[in-house]
């Protein structure tokens, strides 16, 4: 091997310097880009939720003004979901679609760079607001008009960093879909896709639909502030509730369109570390497909307590609930790949496994605000907030976390350290329950989400979420220290890298040279599932 | 001031250490969803329940297969892995009972969606209409009509650095000067509506929440059973004073609800009276009912000290509007700007009046200018 990897550093023709990265076409090294930027957005919007931790340490103000408090939660989201958890998707997609399907690179490469390029930029404009008169927006991510509207000077800076998101998102999409559909190696069938592939076209699709509709919404925002509209104003003859319904139209997607790709990574994870093929890979295709086609059908979920009529409250609540069906498929079939396997329990395997632990815990609390009349209780608290940081917390960001594992190795071509990957896992794991199982409690008893302070009867289980958000905050230092530590050095990762692997990408040397498959393999059924 | 923070903090971490080592007698830890006082509450409650268990059953199945798997297939106890990859039984088994399972919640959780909706026949009727940030209640039928505000003493101690000590303070941020007084065993149809922006009116022993929209009525429904006072607060993202409008519902015998109606019938005859009248009040007077005024309306944003928020809410104190021309500042409070609200049809003129003149003759603001309600109607 070591003949045919000098052989092919030989034609190498890496570009250097920083031009390099700001006119890279090539989708590794652009990969590479979505995924640092993913992982700097992830400590800024984690710094944000250690001031939202420190302030509801206990109750009274003591660090931050409820406006700062509002601003803090707001951009938190933002940066999470549009910055951290979205960008880390696509850049597994850019280094890991073309090496898994036999292609050379990704179909559009130059709008590649676009796409990628564009981010930095939406969030200099975001964050920056934070330093303007009238600070950053404070409305919550959501953006409800009216209250959106009295943003002061941030206000469209805020709607043009989300038009410049969605952009980037479109273009990452168009890329993906061309791809997969254009340049898959002789042989690769669609049903022969790796699984990971799958949940990104499908999701690729979700934001096709869902982006512009946001962009819409976003637009009558705008316009309503600036340009005397009132799409939003009942006084003017709009309604605000309408906001409502186009933003989840959006949003209930976007759900998918993060937690899809994680679902894909852990459906090439589980089966290799299990030493066996996935079990019912038909279905899980379909099941993916169902849950992205059924999630337009079920946004006014978020919003059962505007006060819609009983037969639309009924229609939501029942719609809802039927999503339980495939996502449970999705866990019964990632159980019965492990049933009867040969099982090893490194890294990636055990982000893995946590995440189809806690992301069906996240799945019951779903499933228990789908039922309309108990929503009426636990909407807006934070039993709202305990569940939806159940699902993208430890399902979608472990799942991601697990894919770094899994393939850091193939990119760096050293063996990550396995001690500190493991003791990564666990303090993680232990401290996002000890962060995030009591806020169920903290909804129940009545605590509703958004506030900078609380009585008393809460102090408890804040303070015991609060230590369980410093320590999981402080267990990501390790990660970041390991991935540093990889790809300084280490073992060296033979192409395999795994046992159990299986699929194109483990037939590339480790690293892989700068241009793979540029004459393209030839994919057996034997090759694709196995 | 960074010392006393981290001060703060080291007394809740010991605080909390504390509570582990005594055990939960001191301490709330309230785990679960109270079971309310009425109808609709109970049946929620028992809904939550029922599906609470069925998912706790699922996961303990479920994850119990994951668990005896990563126990027993595990390559370290010489599992030689098997190559099955699909079984058609048992995915169409692992569809068919969720399915049944889900049909099984859907039932009951129709019926008692069912009967919220039913929301006629009733006794009476409350408007509920949410403002930046406080609650107003208004009892159709009655004529009552009244708006309830965060209490002083929690007012006081939610302030940044107040110093005040929560734990001692009267049910913090969960009490507020008036009480919405509601017969028990009557129904009660309680319509939701908001001013500016989108609130929600929740009190968690009633069993619902609803969002309170401008340009929208909701209509809800209670029947108290028990005597008693039960609180709630604001549900939905309302901006910065989201936290501090509390709801708190005093519920009492029909005979406690009727001497309540009459005695605040006629106090509000009498206020509104004085209000009416537009009779010119003293300096003192004005400035007395004026600094009443500024701290439940005007300190939440341009705070107690008149020094306001730097770069978000101007100062009162020394600035151009409270020691200039009278008419700039009547316009300004009359009509609002930006983020600030119209409060001409909050305030009556004799309060726009005193509120006014306080600010105009407090902090290092020494204009010696008194305005009166005329003034104020003058102005309109």
């Amino acid at each position: 091997m070591s003949e045919a990897v000098s052989h092919h550093e030989h034609h190498d023709h890496k570009p250097t310097g920083i031009g390099r990265w700001l006119f890279s076409t090539n989708h590794k090294d652009i990969g590479t880009m979505y995924l640092v930027f993913a992982g700097t957005m992830l400590f800024i919007g984690g710094a944000m939720a250690m001031v939202i931790r420190a302030e509801l340490f206990q109750p009274g103000l003591q660090f931050v003004t409820p406006q700062f408090f509002n601003s803090m939660t707001t951009i938190h989201a933002l940066v999470m979901i549009f910055g951290a958890v979205m960008p880390a998707g696509v850049g597994l997609a850019n280094w890991m679609i073309p090496m898994m399907i036999g292609s050379p690179d990704m179909a559009l490469p130059r709008m590649n760079n676009m796409s990628f390029w564009i981010l930095p930029f939406a969030f200099t404009l975001l964050l920056s607001t934070l330093f303007m008169p009238g600070g950053g927006p404070a409305g919550g991510w959501t953006l409800y008009p009216p209250l959106v509207l009295q943003t002061g000077a941030a206000f469209p800076f805020l709607i043009f960093a989300i038009h410049f998101l969605g952009i980037s998102s479109i273009l990452g999409a168009i890329n993906i879909i061309a791809t997969v559909f254009n340049m898959r190696a002789p042989g690769m069938t669609f049903m022969r896709l790796p699984l990971f592939v799958w949940t990104w076209i499908i999701t690729a699709f979700l934001l096709i639909a869902s982006m512009p509709v946001l962009a819409g919404a976003v637009t009558m925002l705008l316009t309503d502030k600036f340009f005397g509209t009132s799409f939003f104003s009942a006084a003017g003859g709009g309604d605000p509730v309408m906001f409502q319904h186009v933003f989840w139209f959006f949003g209930h997607p976007e759900v998918y369109i993060l937690v899809l790709p994680a679902f894909g990574i852990i459906s090439q994870v589980i089966p290799t570390f299990a030493r066996k093929p996935l079990f019912g890979y038909e279905s899980m295709v379909y099941a993916t497909a169902s849950i992205a086609f059924l999630s337009f059908f079920v946004w006014a979920h978020h919003m059962f307590t505007v006060g819609m009529p009983l037969t639309g409250e009924l229609f939501f609540m029942y719609a809802t609930m039927s999503i339980a069906v495939p996502t449970g498929v999705k866990i019964f079939n990632w159980t019965a790949t492990m049933w009867k396997g040969s099982m090893t329990f490194e890294t990636p395997m055990l982000f893995a496994i946590g995440v189809v632990i806690m992301f069906s815990i996240g799945g019951f609390s779903g499933l228990m605000m789908g039922i309309t009349p108990v929503d009426f209780q636990y909407h807006d608290t934070y039993f709202i907030v305990a569940h939806f940081h159940y699902v993208i917390v430890p399902g979608i960001l472990f799942g991601l976390i697990a894919g770094v594992y899994f393939w850091l190795p193939k990119w760096t071509g050293h063996m990550y350290d396995e001690k500190l990957g493991k003791l990564h896992f666990w303090l993680s794991t232990i401290s996002v329950n000890v962060l995030f199982f009591p806020m169920h409690f903290l909804g129940l008893a009545g605590m509703p989400r958004r506030i900078p302070d609380y009585n008393v009867q809460f102090t408890e289980w804040n303070q015991v979420a609060s230590v369980g958000g410093f320590v999981f905050g402080l267990s990501q230092l390790i990660f970041v220290y390991l991935v540093y530590k990889c790809v300084r050095g280490g073992e060296k990762a033979n192409d395999q890298v795994w046992e159990g692997a299986h699929g194109l990408e483990w037939t590339l040397p480790s690293p892989p040279p700068f241009h793979t498959f540029t004459t393209p393999p030839k994919v057996t059924e034997a090759m694709a599932h196995s | 001031m960074f010392f006393n923070k981290l001060r703060n903090c080291l007394t809740g971490i010991v605080t909390l250490v504390s509570f582990f080592r005594a055990g939960t007698a001191a301490a709330d830890w309230k785990l679960n969803m109270t079971r309310g006082v009425t109808p609709i509450s109970h049946e929620v409650y028992d809904l939550h329940m029922m599906i609470l268990w069925i998912v706790t059953i699922i996961g303990i199945i479920v994850f119990g297969v994951i668990f005896w798997s990563v126990y027993h297939h595990r390559k370290s106890k010489g599992a030689v892995p098997a190559q099955f990859h699909h079984s058609t039984k048992a995915e169409i088994i692992w569809t068919i009972i969720p399915i049944l399972i889900l049909v099984g919640m859907a039932i009951p959780a129709t019926k008692t969606l069912v009967m919220m909706e039913q929301t006629g026949d009733a006794d009476i009727t409350v408007k509920i209409t949410g403002h930046q940030w406080f609650w107003e209640y208004e009892y159709k039928n009655e004529g009552i009509k009244f708006v309830s505000n965060l209490a002083e003493d929690s007012r006081n101690a939610k302030v940044l650095g107040s110093g005040v000590d929560p734990w001692k303070v009267n049910n913090y941020l969960l009490e507020v000067d008036k009480h919405v007084v509601l017969p028990v065993n009557k129904k009660i149809r309680l319509l939701t509506t908001g001013a500016e922006v989108i609130h929600a009116w929740w009190v968690p022993a009633l069993g619902w929440k609803r969002d309170a929209i401008p340009g929208y009525i909701n209509d809800n429904w209670a029947i108290i059973t028990e005597p008693g006072i039960y609180r709630g607060q604001c549900a939905e993202l309302c901006g910065m004073g989201h936290g501090f409008m509390p709801i708190v519902v005093e519920a009492v015998p029909e005979d406690k609800y009727l001497a309540w109606v009459e005695a605040t019938k006629k106090a509000q005859t009498e206020a509104e009276a004085a209000a009416k009248s537009d009779k010119d009040l003293t300096a003192d007077e004005l400035k007395t009912r004026g600094e009443e005024i500024y701290k439940t309306t005007c300190a939440v944003c341009h705070q107690p000290t008149g020094k306001g928020v730097p770069g978000t809410f101007p100062a009162l104190d020394g600035s151009v509007i409270a020691n200039g021309p009278l008419a700039d500042h009547i316009g300004r409070v009359l009509h609002g700007k930006n983020m600030m609200p119209a409060f001409g049809n909050q305030l009556s003129n004799a309060d726009i009046a005193s509120v006014i003149t306080y600010e105009r003759n407090s902090w290092g603001n020494h204009t010696g200018d008194v305005v009166q309600a005329k003034d104020v109607k003058a102005a309109r």
